[in-house]
């Protein structure tokens, strides 16, 4: 009997030992919150606070520098009106905006693409951006109709490495492609633009006018040329779940959510924190500045871990 | 001894072994660095009708007390409850006829012709109900959006105790003008008992049917002050349109018509309005949702806010990293 007990005890320590050492050997892999593995998921959602709490203050220090967005941004004469308020509203808060624009206007400076294909002229921004990243590793592509909440991107790529190939957004299924829409913005990082500028190059994988056989979205056309390089489509989404991405406006999301969620209906409807939204007018743009950056019951302070300053010379944020 | 009852007993040990272990390990979260922080989420205030709201300032007890009627309760006024209202420490919703809505019936008929004959009962009803538990008398219209907060801190650089009237100031008629009923004006309790007082002695009597012009007449009979309510920075807080009326840019220009009536000089464009604005008037449900969603739930992550009413929303910096602004 009591060599019995021995061979339990016996068996008991060495079961605890060993999964002592597999914990401890755990804790060492590296403070990335999410190494290569994650992408094979087809969603990136933002970190929790609690992930966040647990990096020490080194490492929140070298992120801040890490996450700095650069803005590509599309337009042409017919939306000038979108172009001038893309302008004078978020794309202020890019640490680099540049406007790429199909042909030029006297109105409004960008650089003139001259082109009046949307896939064309897309490769060719993307091109540009990439050119003259410098030393920026986050790239945020958007029509000027979007509208977009740069620190709340920052936030979603905040843990991520843009070493490691990223494309995200609102993504969409289109038969077995899976790509991100072009409506609500597209998200890269360094190497999945730097994978992408590559494979343009590859006449018959990604070819300059498209696949001739029938007209692709140029958002498609960009997860196609991408898919060949090993970077797949990720829905970008809060700690919640919730998707950071919109295609609609406030407006539209919140009468849907009347709908479907009529005893919830903020709850129900859009992040905190949400990236984009789309189809919004551009006062409705205007008044999304007040709201976002401004409107606030007092008396709330969030402890954000970071703080970004608002930008130099405006005066509607 | 090789015995095989031993190998089985042994197994059992380092499956019992590893698992309690896994389990002790499991269990203990890891600390964090920083300490403590605050909930992500702000603060909401219980979804009940009549409890009492945010904990944060709460030696100032408002009531809100909305003017509405039975054909709105399902179309409007149940929005009001689900956002706004149920910020204000009591809320009541004043109408023809009581209901389980519940409405408090003023045994007024409604319709234009009647709003101030509804707003004299249902300040006569305040003043015998509420003066011992409420400090202010916030009015508003169905189609009126609070933030209860902001009205809270603005409210605190007045004295209940003196007769003050605040809103948004109209200039005509009124000598010392009068406040936007739509844009929702507040009274002080000596506010509530000089308009009481005023009727019961016949020095204020129902001679319009304009209810906000009419009521300015009688504070300025019982020399009730008007307060600027505008901030630091001479930014609107109360607003009788929606926002899109007020914050877009204009190249300068004359008045546009529903600035007419403003007594202090109206600003067009991004220094309109305070970003602690208390309300905002002709909003529909729908974009009731929105300016929920706008005031209490979106924001830009980490953002320093240009203006700093006063120090007190201050945190500890030692846990923030500062980032550059963009160039």
């Amino acid at each position: 009997m009591l060599s019995e007990g021995g061979s339990f005890m016996k068996g008991m320590a060495m079961g605890g030992i060993f999964c002592l050492g597999l914990s401890l050997f755990g804790s060492f892999s590296p403070a990335t919150e999410h190494g290569p593995g994650e992408h094979h998921h087809h969603h990136v959602k933002a970190p929790s606070k609690d992930e966040l709490t647990r990096l020490s203050d080194g490492r929140v220090l070298e992120l801040v520098n890490q996450v700095r967005v650069s803005c590509i941004i599309m337009v042409q004469p017919k939306i000038l009106v979108y172009w001038a308020t893309a302008l004078d509203t978020w794309s202020k808060h890019c640490d680099k905006a540049v406007f790429y624009t199909s042909e030029s206007s006297k109105a409004l400076e960008a650089v003139d693409l001259n082109e009046k294909d949307d896939w064309a002229r897309l490769r060719k921004a993307l091109k540009h951006a990439y050119e003259n990243a410098g030393d920026l590793r986050w790239f945020f592509v958007a029509k000027a109709t979007t509208f977009a909440i740069i620190e709340n991107l920052k936030h979603l790529v905040l843990a991520k490495d843009p070493e490691q190939p990223f494309y995200l957004g609102n993504a969409m299924k289109s038969g077995e492609l899976e790509y991100v829409a072009y409506e609500s913005g597209i998200v890269l990082s360094y190497e999945a633009l730097k994978r992408l500028v590559n494979v343009l190059e590859d006449e018959e994988k990604c070819p300059e006018r498209g696949h001739a056989l029938w007209a692709m979205s140029e958002d498609k056309q960009l997860a196609v040329c991408l898919k060949y390089t090993g970077v797949f489509a990720e829905n970008g989404e809060d700690s919640h779940g919730k998707g950071l991405f919109n295609s609609k406006s406030v407006d539209s999301l919140i009468t849907d959510s009347m709908r479907d969620n009529p005893t919830n209906v903020v709850e129900g409807c859009c992040s905190d924190l949400a990236v984009t939204f789309n189809e919004m007018s551009p006062n409705q743009m205007q008044v999304m500045m007040f709201g976002v950056y401004r409107l606030r019951p007092y008396g709330h302070d969030f402890h954000d871990l970071l703080v970004f300053q608002p930008p130099e010379g405006s005066d509607n944020d | 001894m090789r015995n095989p009852t031993s190998n089985v007993i042994f197994i059992t040990g380092l499956l019992t072994g590893f698992f309690c272990l896994h389990f002790l390990l499991g269990s203990n979260s890891i600390k964090g660095k920083r300490g403590h922080f605050i909930q992500t989420d702000h603060h909401r205030a219980a979804a009940k009708n009549q409890t009492p709201a945010d904990q944060s300032n709460g030696t100032i007890r408002i009531l809100c007390w909305i003017m509405t009627m039975p054909k709105y309760l399902e179309t409007r006024t149940q929005h009001v409850r689900a956002t706004w209202a149920k910020h204000c420490d009591r809320v009541l919703y004043m109408s023809s006829t009581s209901t389980d809505f519940p409405t408090v019936g003023l045994n007024v008929s409604e319709g234009r012709e009647n709003l101030y004959w509804k707003t004299i009962r249902a300040l006569q009803f305040l003043q015998q109900h509420h003066m011992h538990d409420m400090d202010w008398f916030l009015k508003a219209d169905d189609d009126t959006f609070v933030v209860v907060e902001n009205l809270r801190h603005t409210l605190s650089r007045f004295d209940t105790e003196k007769p003050w009237y605040l809103g948004r100031r109209f200039s005509p008629f009124i000598r010392k003008g009068y406040m936007s009923g739509g844009a929702g004006y507040v009274l002080s309790k000596e506010a509530v008992r000089r308009f009481i007082t005023g009727f019961q002695t016949g020095k204020c009597t129902h001679f319009s049917e304009l209810e906000d012009m009419a009521l300015g007449k009688c504070m300025e009979t019982m020399e009730v002050e008007l307060g600027d309510t505008r901030d630091e920075k001479g930014r609107q807080t109360f607003h009788p349109f929606p926002l899109d009326h007020y914050v877009i840019r204009t190249p300068p220009r004359r008045r546009p018509w529903y600035m007419i009536y403003d007594f202090y000089t109206p600003i067009e464009g991004p220094g309109c309005c305070s970003d602690l604005a208390i309300s905002f008037h002709y909003i529909p449900p729908p974009q009731m949702y929105v300016l929920e969603y706008l005031t209490h739930h979106l924001r830009a992550y980490g953002y320093r806010h240009r203006y700093h009413p006063d120090d007190k929303t201050k945190s500890n910096t030692t846990e923030h990293v500062e980032v550059q602004s963009p160039t």
